[in-house]
């Protein structure tokens, strides 16, 4: 397994470079190599969404990603969402509607519900929840999420 | 300065969450950090012949392989179980880190790698070569139970773990008087706890220190039970939880790996790391529920109910963790309800199973029981010819009795359990549900309602009630916390609670805020580090704001009582005088004579003159508080579901809530809760379980085959509440953690009976899976043509049917039993 590809990907705005095994998670290089530790795992099985990303503007699951796969990609993580510019419009909201609890689901709710509303500016409650249900919560019952989503739509969010 | 006690202030914990700066378990890398990854047993019950590490330790990169003879003498002891009821023995077989010998369920640890990195120290494990010489197991407790059934232990010559009574008024004269009796065999599956965040432990060795961060909801019991287990002083083991990535008990718990990283940095003079893997958690953090309760509910033919005996078997896997035998008794104090039941009667058997320890899993042992009162009482109507909530009401205690003493002797301390139902019905309009109910039948619709009155025994404490002095468990559950105020009037408050998304630097801020008289912006909620405050018990049992936010309140008086005594001598005033109003210390009367925190703290630190002798410097106390009383919260719930009788999918439609956990202090966090609570629920009544087949192979082994509800499966929630105080404690408080989870499961359940009802369907067990609800239906010879394959119908199909001889389920389901 000592296969490695080098691979250039613009994370947060900035350009990385990297020989990487050819097996690396894209996850993996964001938390372990890079430090970007928001990104979390919570599952083996791409079913819980806590690794959540964005590569060349679409929400994917960075577990499901290898990091050879994002060469010349443009990859933002929770870190940079907001560009440096105090709260993303999704954060804000989560913060404001109690959307999140022990956090740990946060970012990539956070980053999928910012994708969501990417392509969909004003989702139904109905859309939001078919929308993140790739992505599990076990604290909050949704509930807040949903209410969350639906007040950063209002503002006119775009990722 | 405005009151902040019953305000929706938004959390303090958040701005680092929602920017990905939380700081959890497997964010902690430090230098020279080793990574590693645990062997476990693919086999059910089995000897171990070989073990055949060299493969393995000649990969680059690995430091050692280590298996349970290697690491003998690592521990000074095992992991603990810590219930020992007086007169009662508890059958507990030695548990250690590692196993020799034998494994006694899939997934027990039998090697350790240790290497520079995890992608070297999965690929190592690979490469340890185990010979195993299987033996039968038993997976169903009832089984497990007869005789000739393989022993999961021979040296007991049982699996009976235990067998505990608890009971009190004539339960023989009662069911004896009892003009109807129902009987009925309830199943609480086998569930997970599945907080996103699975386990990590990184354990760091400096000189004689070591310190362990870990996801636990315990760290203070943790440094007891390790520096045990390690054999040195407690004082040289810091132990702390940063960030925990969610709980539901699953983190409360000593496991084997946080004692096995501990010995290993001390072993290697390195950090090492263990980070659980989803499947690792499904198979090894330990599960939740696995009982079969046969219950009996007699009443008069007027609905009085008179009796309630209760036979509880309980699975507890193959060890006892650190509360496996406790869990299912500790629920007894409610195990009548909220209805004055003048006798009532149970028994608990704890059974040795080849699966997973059960312990702990939110709500702990209440869940279980309100799910077979309220769904028995829902039985009794029915056989009354009552309705439903009019036999509630008849047997509801009497908001006007409470303090309430029931027959088992235990003392309620406040409720109105008429008022929550009257508020639900407020919102939730029976009668135009039944209307609606039946115009949607005629259209092939099928609608039900289910109704859950419910009352949970919380806030753990009291020490004398739980403890050695009560029924037996070696702790005590008293809560501390340190308010200190700093020279320039900052607030750094110490508990001895350990939250894991509680929104406890929030509330508890909250708290000590409005009695100190600062903003609580600058009131920082420390917690979770051994090093860093007083002695504490952790966060369980729906206990951080009865006994430790109620520790915070009595510090914090403490401080404020100071305060004006510094405040007094500077003004020169009687401390009597002095009165903390809009965040100011001032002289009664007087209001241009007045001082602010920050000013006294400072005179505290720095006096400006000499202070009365009797006044130390500093501004700082600590509180201990044991509680005299449990608390009990309660509330009225309804839930609204429909079948599709051709596919057997229940979706839930509409969830009405009315809770009453006293005063609020911060009602966005309560509703929070109670939203998370409910949802856990409805993924215990529809889709969650923990499958094992006859051979003790674990079918549920990821997400894939374990189905937590998403976000498209619920709804969005109708909440209301009533506060009731406790009496308690000072703030009138009652936990709100649990109570969604224990509340929720009978009102889901008894609304998919009644929507299946018509098809004749009239008893059904958990999980309500589409399998399981179409299957029922085509029992009873209802009319739907057969299931349609959704996509997500048959992922929950699989997970809801590979249940044959895997513990208690249905008699349906050619189970073991």
């Amino acid at each position: 397994m000592s296969a490695t590809v080098h691979v250039e990907v613009t994370v947060n705005g900035e350009r990385r470079e990297a020989d990487v095994e050819a097996r690396l998670l894209l996850v993996h290089w964001l938390r372990d190599e890079l430090g970007l530790t928001g990104t979390h795992v919570g599952c083996d099985t791409t079913n819980c969404g806590a690794c959540t990303v964005h590569m060349n503007g679409e929400a994917v699951k960075s577990c499901t990603v290898l990091t050879a796969q994002a060469d010349g990609a443009e990859v933002t993580t929770i870190e940079g969402l907001s560009g440096g510019n105090g709260l993303h419009a999704v954060q804000a909201a989560f913060w404001e509607k109690h959307g999140l609890q022990c956090g740990f689901c946060t970012p990539g709710m956070i980053m999928a519900a910012a994708d969501l509303l990417a392509r969909n500016p004003n989702p139904s409650d109905e859309e939001i929840r078919h929308g993140l249900e790739g992505n599990l919560c076990r604290c909050t019952g949704y509930h807040n999420i949903v209410e969350a989503v639906k007040s950063a739509a209002g503002t006119g969010v775009s990722a | 300065m405005t009151t902040h006690v019953g305000t929706p202030m938004k959390r303090k914990e958040d701005p680092r969450m929602i920017t990905g700066r939380g700081y959890y378990t497997e964010d902690i890398n430090l230098p020279g950090m080793l990574h590693a990854v645990v062997v476990r047993s693919p086999e059910a019950h089995a000897a171990i012949t070989s073990i055949d590490t060299s493969a393995a330790k000649e990969r680059s990169g690995v430091v050692t392989v280590l298996t349970g003879e290697d690491m003998a003498s690592d521990f000074a002891g095992p992991l603990p179980m810590v219930w020992a009821p007086p007169g009662v023995e508890i059958k507990t077989p030695e548990h250690w880190p590692l196993k020799r010998g034998e494994v006694k369920h899939v997934g027990d640890p039998v090697a350790v790698v240790v290497a520079t990195s995890r992608h070297i120290a999965v690929d190592a494990a690979e490469d340890v070569i185990v010979d195993y010489d299987p033996k039968p197991a038993v997976v169903d407790p009832e089984a497990a139970l007869e005789d000739g059934s393989p022993l999961v232990w021979e040296q007991f010559g049982t699996n009976k773990t235990h067998e505990w009574a608890v009971g009190g008024g004539d339960i023989d004269a009662a069911l004896a008087e009892a003009d109807v009796i129902v009987e009925h065999r309830f199943v609480n599956h086998r569930t997970s706890g599945a907080p996103i965040e699975t386990r990590c432990s990184v354990a760091e060795a400096r000189g004689d220190d070591l310190t362990l961060w870990s996801t636990t909801q315990i760290p203070h019991i943790a440094r007891f039970v390790f520096s045990g287990m390690l054999g040195i002083a407690e004082d040289k083991l810091r132990v702390v939880a940063p960030d925990v990535g969610g709980g539901f008990g699953a983190k409360l718990q000593t496991y084997g790996e946080e004692a096995l990283v501990l010995a290993l940095a001390k072993r290697l003079g390195r950090p090492v790391k263990w980070v659980e893997t989803r499947s690792e958690h499904m198979t090894t953090s330990h599960h939740g529920r696995d009982q079969v309760n046969y219950v009996k509910l007699g009443a008069k033919r007027d609905g009085t109910v008179t009796a309630c005996q209760v036979r509880i078997i309980a699975d507890l896997g193959a060890y006892q963790q650190l509360l496996t035998p406790f869990i299912p008794e500790l629920g007894f104090p409610v195990m009548g309800g909220c209805y004055r039941i003048p006798a009532i009667d149970l028994h608990f058997t704890g059974v040795f199973t080849n699966k997973m320890a059960t312990d702990a899993i939110r709500g702990a042992g209440r869940p279980e029981a309100t799910y077979w009162i309220e769904l028995s009482m829902d039985r009794l109507a029915d056989e009354l010819g009552m309705d439903r909530l009019e036999l509630r009401r008849k047997n509801f205690i009497p908001k006007e009795e409470f303090p309430f003493e029931t027959a088992l002797g235990i003392v309620y301390d406040s409720g109105d359990y008429q008022g929550t139902l009257d508020k639900l019905l407020q919102h939730f309009d029976v009668d135009a549900f039944r209307s609606e109910q039946a115009s949607l039948r005629e259209q092939g619709v099928y609608r039900g309602v289910g109704f859950s009155t419910w009352v949970e025994v919380c806030g753990l404490a009291p020490s004398r009630a739980v403890g050695p002095q009560g029924v037996g468990l070696q702790a005590a559950f008293w809560e501390s916390a340190n308010v200190r105020v700093t020279p320039t009037g900052s607030a750094i408050v110490y508990t001895g609670t350990s939250p894991h998304g509680q929104g406890l630097d929030t509330s508890f801020a909250q708290i000590a805020g409005d009695i100190l008289g600062i903003d609580p912006q600058n009131v920082d909620i420390l917690h979770g580090d051994t090093d860093q405050g007083t002695w504490g018990w952790d966060t369980y049992g729906s206990r951080s704001l009865a006994v430790g936010g109620e520790a915070i309140a009595r510090a914090a008086r403490k401080v404020q009582d100071k305060a004006k005594r510094i405040c007094a001598a500077l003004l020169e005033a009687a401390p009597d005088d002095i009165e903390l109003t809009d965040g100011k210390y001032q002289v009664r009367g007087s209001p241009d004579k007045a001082m602010t925190m920050a000013e006294i703290s400072g005179a505290a630190h720095i006096p400006p003159n000499e202070l009365p002798a009797d006044i130390e410097p500093g501004l700082e106390e600590s509180s201990f508080y044991d509680p005299e009383n449990f608390v009990f919260p309660f509330g009225a719930h309804a839930c609204v579901v429909d079948v599709d009788a051709e596919t057997g999918k229940v979706s839930v439609v509409r969830y009405v809530a009315v809770d009453d956990c006293g005063p609020a202090i911060n009602p966005m966090l309560i509703d929070g809760q109670i939203h998370g609570g409910i949802v856990h629920a409805i993924g215990q009544a529809l889709y969650e379980q923990v499958v094992y087949d006859e051979d003790g192979q674990l079918v549920t082994g990821t997400f894939v085959d374990y189905a937590l509800p998403t976000a498209a499966e619920v709804p969005s929630f109708e909440t209301d509440r009533t506060e009731t105080p406790s009496p308690v404690n000072s703030l009138g408080v009652k936990g709100i953690g649990e109570a969604g989870t224990i509340a929720a499961t009978p009102a889901v359940a008894a609304a998919v009976l009644d929507a299946i009802r018509p098809l004749g369907v009239t008893e059904l067990d958990m999980p309500m899976t589409p399998m399981r609800v179409w299957q029922a239906i085509e029992a009873a010879g209802g009319d739907g043509p057969g299931p349609r394959a959704t996509e997500q119908g048959r992922a929950l199909d699989e997970h809801g049917d590979g249940s044959a001889g895997s513990g208690p389920t249905g008699p349906d389901e050619g189970g073991a039993a």
